[in-house]
């Protein structure tokens, strides 16, 4: 469904130039919830926001759904593959309702009966009808990502990118996004990648995953893998045992991988 | 050392008043520390953060903070003059928060602000102080202190920022620190480094501490007794290695809600809460 290969992305210019993702390559099957896990500036969501077409400036090959990508996307590619974010205080547009915040995809994208669609993709992330004239502020951090759920799933893609969805929210409210993420999941038969640097939640709605350090793919493992502790790369071991709580054997034993 | 408890808060209050009435975010909290780790751990709106803040006055206008008892080394706390409580602050508590953006000053390097800790609460000359500050970055792990001094702090990274504000907290020696989410914003073995300085510090000065966290598993590993907070009061309070077995369904519910790694299980139990755990009172603790 998804395949990257040998993506490259940068940022600056000559001596301020830093190699963000460097010759990542990695495929997502029709269906499959494929995380992507590392800690800050690993290039996880940089990997994300170039196959999103948020990001022009790469190159190599992504493909989606069977096509080939140019960095700049046509309409139609954004009806395929959406995308929901880490904040939901900032992702929301803090002046339009909640109907207005989900009527503006399906006008873009000319769709018919929007009263109907609105109507469906609220009852879908549990909202109900009686959100849809409310506004962001009006909402609680696990509402609000729900909205932004809905506005995703409201042009009916096969391909939805998660982008550290949980991580803004209580873990009582994360364990609700998880469920509904892996209801619709099966639902819809999206396909889903999920970027995280929280191995537990990735472990709980995804099948496969790949563990990225400074730009790279250090290395892809199943889920069941992963549980197990069968991971063949030391970085991967390290998060691993960084998981798993506070020890101060363990903290010693930390180390830099370049 | 007598064995009169570090810090003593009794029935503690905090109340906004606002157009609709009065807001009380913290409700009748109480607990005595002494030279231990306290993790004070909740949801966010629980309370806990306001409870760190109200220790040392630190609750912003128009917030009111009342209590029966608020005493720091069997001083009271609740009537001490801004004069006592300034010298209070940093030398006798500190605080470190969470974002090491936002409490650095930007246009100061970071040795000279560490350096400042130390001489406002000391009459030392501007040559020991760096000497001080020097010492204090090797202590909190920076390999290279005297090129990071004179960094500014956007040019460190997080986890070092964190670092610094911890050198800087711990400079005048304090008698109890309060750590509100020190490593919330950073990197999962980042935060195991951090957490190891602290360890180590608390240890080793016989430093008392309350770390307030969201993060359950981490309060549970790193500290050394932990109060559950929901809705601006203490449901439950146990020793940390007993979290396992608390008895309060929030935290049970707060428990089951996280996803484990050793647990294949894919549908979490989603936490329903009970009107009455808003007014019931938190069950004794065990004797140990």
């Amino acid at each position: 469904m998804i395949r990257v290969e040998d993506l490259r992305v940068a940022f600056g210019q000559d001596a301020n130039r830093v190699t963000a993702v460097d010759g990542v390559s990695l495929t997502v099957r029709e269906g499959e919830c494929f995380g992507l896990v590392g800690e800050s500036g690993s290039g996880k969501s940089t990997v994300l926001r170039a196959v999103s077409g948020l990001n022009h400036d790469w190159t190599g090959r992504v493909s989606v759904a069977g096509a080939d990508q140019s960095p700049r996307r046509a309409k139609g590619f954004f009806k395929t593959c959406q995308m929901v974010f880490q904040d939901p205080y900032g992702s929301l547009h803090p002046r339009h309702s909640v109907d207005r915040i989900l009527a503006e995809p399906v006008a873009i994208h000319g769709l018919d009966d929007a009263d109907g669609r609105i109507d469906r993709a609220l009852r879908e992330v549990g909202l109900g009808p009686s959100f849809r004239f409310r506004y962001p502020h009006q909402l609680s951090g696990g509402q609000r990502q729900r909205v932004a759920i809905a506005r995703a799933l409201i042009l009916e893609p096969r391909v939805l990118l998660l982008d550290e969805p949980t991580s803004a929210l209580d873990v009582s409210v994360q364990a609700e996004i998880l469920n509904l993420l892996r209801r619709l999941r099966a639902a819809h038969g999206l396909t889903m990648v999920l970027v995280s640097h929280n191995l537990a939640v990735v472990a709980n709605l995804c099948d496969r995953l790949a563990v990225m350090n400074r730009g790279r793919l250090v290395e892809e493992l199943t889920v069941d893998a992963l549980r197990h502790g069968d991971a063949r790369q030391p970085y991967t071991q390290q998060l691993l045992r960084a998981s798993q709580g506070y020890d101060r054997a363990t903290a010693e034993s930390f180390r830099d991988f370049a | 050392m007598s064995d009169q408890p570090l810090l003593e808060v009794s029935n503690l209050r905090v109340a906004f008043p606002t157009r609709q009435g009065v807001t009380e975010a913290v409700r009748g909290v109480s607990f005595t520390l002494g030279r231990e780790k306290l993790g004070i751990v909740g949801e966010s709106g629980s309370g806990k953060s306001m409870t760190g803040r109200s220790i040392l006055r630190l609750v912003p206008p128009p917030g009111i903070v009342t209590a029966d008892r608020l005493a720091f080394r069997g001083e009271d706390l609740r009537d001490a003059s801004e004069k006592r409580l300034r010298a209070i602050r940093g030398s006798g508590i500190a605080m470190v928060m969470q974002d090491p953006k936002f409490s650095l000053n930007p246009v100061m390097t970071v040795g000279r602000q560490i350096a400042e800790a130390y001489r406002v609460h000391s009459k030392a000359s501007a040559r020991e102080a760096k000497r001080r500050a020097l010492e204090m970055l090797e202590a909190v792990r920076i390999r290279d202190p005297e090129r990071v001094y004179d960094r500014y702090p956007h040019e460190v990274s997080g986890g070092m920022g964190q670092r610094i504000m911890i050198a800087m907290m711990l400079i005048p020696n304090p008698d109890l620190l309060i750590a509100d989410e020190p490593t919330s914003a950073l990197d999962v073995t980042v935060q195991m480094q951090i957490l190891a300085i602290l360890d180590d510090l608390c240890g080793q000065r016989g430093m008392g501490m309350i770390f307030v966290s969201h993060d359950l598993n981490l309060v549970a590993s790193f500290c050394d007794r932990i109060l559950i907070m929901y809705a601006g009061r203490v449901v439950e309070s146990c020793p940390a290695s007993e979290l396992r077995d608390a008895r309060h369904p929030y935290t049970r519910g707060l428990l089951d809600s996280l996803p484990r790694l050793d647990d294949p299980r894919r549908d979490l139990p989603v936490l329903t809460r009970d009107p009455a755990w808003l007014t019931d009172d938190a069950p004794p603790e065990k004797a140990r």
